[in-house]
């Protein structure tokens, strides 16, 4: 049985004018990482929330674990677990206590409960500080904490809302060990951030913004086709004066200052690197290098947005 | 489903333990409420004090001061030497009343005519002047009647057979007629009313402040649920706090209740369905624990003004007595009063227990209906 852990089709949600969800389809294989990227504001959370169970879609459908999303909220809540950047802890509460709160609140067996507690805490890293209120952990221990919440009832599909958050890259380093850890023992990961970095060692990367999916494949596809074009660096002198110039060249899709080099796509059939080099001579702006680089998955990002957004303008206007 | 409520109640209790303010309002409150409200808000007016002008300086003066005094409504407090002196005493404050005795006054009383005297009240608490002017009325009475006796029997004429009407009212419920009697009902549901209302509205509000509603949200634990373990665990800590002002009542004050203690819970327990019910919809409506508090303030304000708490009902105008009629608290002191003072059972106070049945679970059931849309 190899049913996909969630599957949705055309999943709209509506707040009366506004679209937050515009047609949503895609698949997540069970065990896999699925990272869920957008801008705020993108329908990110509305999307997992419809996942959840909490919101009822407008219009579309769709399964998680093989429960109906719009009907079967209550068995859905059952066997999924769910973290927030907010890391939802009690705060006047300990460690053990914050625990033993959620393996009641998710009726785990008395007797698999202190086993339990105790290998989160050691996965958490938190052993010796049982006792401590969870107030006073600092953002990295109160993420592990939070995230052995989530998970104290074992679940086999786990939404984490960018749960990165305002963590420092060390204990976010061992939270993403942690979390590769339980996709390798079968756990399905469904997980929102805003680094790049994070993303690209999920399975399959979505990218939605302003309620569309804009892109859905794995990273290493996404930086292979996910660009229309090629992708080349330009160093010269005054880069910011080059980067207004080149907004004006046909054939150059997209120019982004990175640092003191300049990153243009251009529609390989009316453009070369030759050809740009010559324009730029002949703008007088003194070139140094050109080289073709591979993109970044953020290159590929900046560059889905920024055509979404463009056409989307151009359509406004020609109404 | 039970496992998931008791997770919520221990974890609450733990909250309460280890919150230093929750634990103020549950066990300090009701103490100190009931000694402020015994002691500083007594609504007897007696020792007032006096300053007298005595210009008159003898016998019959000094004896008609000495009444006023042994009345147990007046104390001396000094003695002026001008009318000026006696205004400016009355003006700082430093004396409620002021009497004065004209010079002429004992040769008055001698010669069988009315004597004058002149009191001089500061009306600006009129429950104070009323007092004051009703008591001096009576010593003046008195001491007449007393002049009058004395110059008969001087004359050899006894007094014997004479038709003098003495007045004994016989209070009934609150003997002593001690302020604190009467407040010690009224402390119990308004500490029942501000315990419930606040803290639950609280325990809720501050779930959706940390962002810990939205994780509960996602979990099995299903709205009536997530309300049953906010509400019951405040239910207790109410009790807890009414059994301490009960206890406070009868030790300190020496005010035992007369009547069914089981009837007592009981129709408290009916009084909270309301306060909790109001307590659940602010807890909807709010977004931060202060605005929580100032709508609560908001709801309770007209409950200790209009209910009969402080002031008398009768005494308020007709419309001010309708609205009074609108609140819950109005007839739990009613049933209160009747079982703490009175000792009267669920029969007398059938009228009370009627409406506040009616208001329980009118707004009980709109505040859950509206509490488990909100997270549903």
């Amino acid at each position: 049985m190899n049913e996909p852990a969630i599957a949705v089709r055309e999943l709209t949600k509506r707040f009366g004018d506004l679209v937050a969800v515009d047609r949503v389809s895609f698949e997540v294989r069970t065990g896999e990482v699925f990272a869920f990227l957008g801008p705020n504001g993108s329908g990110k959370s509305t999307t997992i929330r419809m996942l959840c169970g909490i919101v009822v879609p407008s219009a579309g459908s769709g399964h998680v674990l093989g429960f109906d999303i719009a009907t079967q909220g209550e068995g859905i809540k059952q066997h999924i677990g769910y973290m927030s950047q907010k890391f939802a802890l009690y705060e006047d509460l300990t460690v053990r206590e914050n625990l033993e709160f959620y393996a009641g609140v998710y009726q785990v067996p008395a007797r698999l409960r202190q086993q339990r507690l105790a290998a989160l805490i050691e996965m958490a890293g938190l052993t010796g500080r049982e006792s401590q209120l969870a107030g006073t952990l600092s953002g990295g221990w109160k993420q592990r904490l939070a995230l052995g919440c989530a998970i104290v009832h074992e679940p086999p599909l786990l939404f984490l809302d960018e749960p990165t958050a305002g963590v420092d890259p060390v204990s976010r380093r061992r939270f993403w060990t942690m979390i590769y850890g339980l996709a390798r023992e079968g756990v399905t990961v469904f997980v929102t951030t805003h680094y790049l970095d994070e993303a690209e060692h999920a399975n399959h990367v979505a990218l939605i913004h302003d309620g569309v999916l804009r892109a859905l494949a794995s990273p290493a596809e996404l930086r292979r086709s996910g660009l229309d074009g090629q992708l080349l660096s330009v160093t010269c002198e005054q880069p910011m004066h080059a980067v207004t110039l080149l907004e004006t060249v046909r054939g150059v899709k997209d120019v982004a200052l990175y640092g003191t080099s300049i990153h243009v796509v251009i529609d390989s059939d009316e453009q070369s690197i030759a050809s740009l080099a010559a324009w730029l001579a002949g703008a007088g702006v003194a070139v140094h290098e050109i080289v073709p680089i591979s993109p970044s998955l953020e290159d590929v990002f900046i560059s889905l947005i920024g055509s979404a957004a463009r056409s989307r303008d151009g359509h406004d206007q020609s109404r | 489903m039970l496992s998931r409520i008791s997770s919520i109640i221990r974890k609450e209790f733990i909250h309460v333990l280890r919150d230093p303010r929750t634990l103020a309002i549950v066990l300090a409150m009701p103490a100190l409420q009931l000694v402020l409200f015994g002691y500083a808000i007594n609504t007897v007016v007696d020792h007032l004090p006096v300053i007298v002008l005595d210009e008159a300086g003898d016998p019959r003066s000094r004896a008609f001061v000495a009444a006023f005094e042994n009345s147990g409504y007046f104390d001396l407090r000094d003695v002026a030497s001008s009318r000026e002196e006696v205004r400016q005493a009355v003006d700082s404050g430093r004396a409620k009343v002021g009497l004065v005795i004209p010079a002429d006054f004992g040769l008055q009383v001698l010669r069988r005519e009315p004597a004058m005297a002149q009191l001089v009240v500061d009306g600006s608490d009129p429950n104070v002047a009323q007092t004051a002017i009703f008591a001096a009325g009576m010593v003046a009475q008195v001491q007449s009647a007393d002049t009058l006796a004395n110059a008969l029997a001087r004359q050899g004429l006894a007094t014997s057979g004479g038709a003098t009407i003495e007045l004994r009212p016989v209070v009934l419920y609150n003997p002593s007629m001690l302020s604190v009697t009467f407040m010690i009902p009224g402390l119990i549901g308004l500490i029942l009313q501000f315990q419930t209302l606040i803290l639950t509205a609280f325990a809720i509000v501050r779930e959706r402040e940390k962002g810990t509603l939205e994780q509960l949200v996602v979990t099995p634990i299903k709205p009536w649920e997530l309300m049953a373990g906010k509400l019951l665990p405040y239910v207790a800590t109410a009790f807890l706090a009414v059994a301490l002002a009960l206890g406070v009542g009868r030790f300190w004050f020496g005010v035992e209740v007369q009547g069914s203690l089981l009837l007592l819970v009981a129709l408290s327990t009916l009084f909270l369905l309301s306060s909790l019910g109001v307590g659940l919809l602010i807890s909807t409506v709010s977004q931060t624990q202060t605005q929580a508090m100032q709508l609560a303030l908001f709801v309770m304000l007209p409950s200790v003004l209009l209910s009969g708490f402080m002031f008398p009902r009768e005494g308020m105008p007709w419309i001010i007595q309708q609205v009074g009629l609108a609140i819950p608290l109005t007839y739990f002191l009613q049933i209160l009063r009747g079982i703490i003072l009175k000792g009267v059972g669920v029969e007398v106070l059938f009228g009370s227990v009627l409406p506040l049945a009616m208001f329980g679970v009118v707004v009980f059931a709109l505040s859950a209906t509206r509490f488990n849309k909100r997270l549903g």
